[in-house]
């Protein structure tokens, strides 16, 4: 029992990490219904980003959130002006999922160039210091990568909810067609939505550097989770992501634990499979409507 | 069955002489290499078009079944004496056989989700199949490999059986997109594309002809593998799963046109010896990465419909006369008139 709860408790902690990446995947895909599989690769390239800063300059990996998030932010938004809004009509969702297929490949092979394929590791001081809590082992970097994750994903929901521009956003994931008639930019909409979809992604990468090591090769291995868990929590609703990625994290966790650690990323995938087969549209989502 | 014209298939057989002729005219082991590699990613987005042309759904999981039916050969003979020589070309149907059969159920899960969402769950599967290659030790021996048998042929001309054994496979594949495009499936596959809830409504069984459609799809995928298990003598999880060939096969299908038959091919006799070209110059710094992606954003934002249809339109322009007005467009018309 002590092990389960034990892996429970890191399940949940991780999940809140891959929550952040998600939850961005999934708001894009609401927006313009198009799937980032560059999700991957731009955590990794903030993950590097954030590893240079700290050798190079010392920057302390969480404090380098602030650096790497809005260099991403951008990047993401050229992307969408450029590849992405030329890209309409009835395939055009599956020409954006090739389309930002190659965005991945090409941020891998750029990084391959420079890092090579080696795994790295930032490592702070504290990397190594954890707590005991009523004997649960508390690891400081996941509670602070926890934390960091949970301030930004409530930053976000503020955002969605609260702004100008997070009406905007909602209204456009509801019915574009009804948003741009009562006046929402849906262009200008389109490439912010994506900005912020990439900045999930930079925010979380950053973090990821110290919980994990990583090569640029690391991002199949993400998008493939990443992936599940948008499906898995419906795509398009970013509070599925949520729930969606703590289930992960916890049952991959556990599968862990109990069975052993090389099934717990084939543990999921059955989870996912278990649910479309009762719920083809996941969780929270809303059956497809073919047009 | 409708009948086919004469010259089609004539120009068909033209082209698969032309094929098989190729490594008895060139004996460069290195030009004869990348022509196997060439009719390999042929045949392999040939057999993707025969489901993912034909029915709209794009499937990012065909890969999973080029693995399957590599690992098949190879464990085949790990237990069955008699490998060497041209035996375990003989059992590529058998191959291709069991792996339609394999995909049918994953097929059917798959197929209860649509349009994009089942591009991803797919994909996903493909990563399921990767991770039962590296995890299923007893079986795949993990990331240690296994061994396909040592071909026995001679070292001039080693590549030529594997060259003509892909080319069977293209033929195959090609074979079949043109009768199933002739049959009544064919139309049935057609419906489904156009319009789904009708072609349900009409009492066509969408789910049944679309798992025939996968079925052979991924068959024909399967026995590509089975082949380039052969070839190589070796199969790793990591390069039997590759993602690579998988959005590689996919990306020539689109180069060509998805949805035309011999689209598919053209798209892989352009891209195949280009993606060679730039492995050999770039691969050691994985800058081969950058430059193969590059192609891709240019191919998927210029020519997104394809060579072949883009080829079509541009002749029935040159056809047309000049001073008519465009023919209107009867579906659209009719579509109006209906609502």
């Amino acid at each position: 029992m002590h092990n389960v709860i034990q892996a429970t408790i890191l399940g949940l902690l991780t999940g809140g990490v891959y929550a952040l990446m998600a939850s961005g995947l999934t708001l894009v895909f609401g927006i313009m219904r198009v799937i980032n599989v560059a999700q991957g690769a731009l955590v990794i390239l903030a993950a590097f980003l954030s590893y240079t800063l700290f050798g190079r300059f010392h920057l302390d990996p969480f404090l380098s959130i602030l650096v790497v998030t809005p260099a991403i932010f951008v990047l993401g938004m050229a992307v969408q002006v450029v590849f992405i809004r030329s890209l309409r009509g009835a395939e055009g969702s599956e020409l954006s999922l090739l389309i930002t297929w190659a965005l991945a490949l090409g941020i891998e092979g750029v990084l391959s160039a420079i890092y090579t394929t080696t795994y790295h590791a930032t490592l702070p001081s504290y990397a190594d210091t954890s707590w005991d809590v009523l004997g649960y082992r508390l690891s400081m970097v996941r509670v602070l990568a926890f934390a960091a994750s949970a301030a930004i994903l409530l930053l976000l929901s503020v955002l969605l909810t609260k702004s100008r521009l997070g009406r905007s956003i909602r209204a456009t994931v509801q019915n574009p067609t009804s948003a741009r008639l009562l006046g929402v930019n849906s262009d200008r909409v389109s490439a912010i939505g994506f900005g912020i979809g990439a900045s999930t992604a930079a925010a979380a990468g950053a973090v990821y550097g110290v919980l994990y090591p990583f090569n640029p090769g690391s991002h199949y291995d993400l998008i493939s989770r990443l992936l599940s868990i948008v499906v898995l929590g419906g795509l398009g609703s970013v509070g599925g992501a949520v729930v969606a990625a703590m289930i992960m994290g916890v049952v991959q966790s556990i599968v862990a634990v109990e069975i052993s650690p090389i099934w717990s990323a084939f543990s999921f995938f059955v989870v996912l499979l278990a649910v479309l087969l009762v719920r083809p549209q996941g969780l929270f989502g809303v059956r497809e409507r073919i047009v | 069955m409708r009948r086919v014209p004469a010259a089609r298939v004539g120009g068909g057989a033209l082209v698969f002489a032309l094929l098989a002729v190729f490594p008895f005219v060139v004996h460069a082991a290195w030009i004869v290499n990348i022509g196997v590699i060439t009719v390999m990613y042929a045949g392999l987005a040939s057999a993707w078009n025969l489901f993912s042309g034909t029915t709209g759904y794009i499937s990012l999981g065909h890969a999973a079944f080029f693995g399957i039916g590599a690992y098949a050969l190879a464990i085949t003979f790990n237990h069955v004496s008699g490998g060497g020589g041209y035996t375990p070309f003989y059992v590529l149907p058998l191959i291709g056989l069991g792996t339609g059969v394999v995909s049918l159920p994953i097929a059917w899960i798959a197929l209860r989700t649509r349009a994009i969402t089942f591009a991803i769950v797919t994909l996903t599967l493909f990563f399921m199949a990767q991770q039962l290659a590296f995890n299923l030790r007893g079986i795949t021996h993990g990331s240690q490999g296994v061994a396909a048998p040592l071909p026995s042929f001679s070292v001039s001309d080693f590549d030529r059986p594997f060259y003509l054994a892909m080319v069977g496979v293209l033929a195959l594949a090609i074979l079949s997109y043109a009768y199933i495009r002739s049959s009544k499936l064919g139309l049935m596959l057609l419906a489904v594309r156009e319009d789904e809830e009708k072609a349900r409504s009409v009492g066509i069984r969408t789910t049944g002809v679309k798992l025939i459609a996968f079925a052979i799809s991924a068959g024909l995928t399967g026995m590509v593998g089975g082949v380039w298990a052969y070839y190589l003598t070796f199969v790793y999880p990591q390069y039997a799963f590759d993602p690579l060939i998988l959005i590689g096969t996919v990306l020539m299908a689109f180069l060509g046109g998805k949805g035309t038959l011999w689209g598919p091919f053209l798209g892989a006799l352009v891209l195949v010896p280009a993606q060679q070209y730039m492995l050999t110059r770039f691969g050691a710094s994985e800058l081969y990465l950058v430059g193969y992606s590059a192609v891709f954003v240019v191919i998927l934002l210029f020519m997104p419909r394809g060579i072949v249809p883009s080829l079509s339109a541009g002749a029935n322009l040159l056809r047309r006369p000049p001073s008519l007005p465009a023919e209107p467009d009867l579906g659209i018309e009719a579509k109006r008139a209906a609502s």
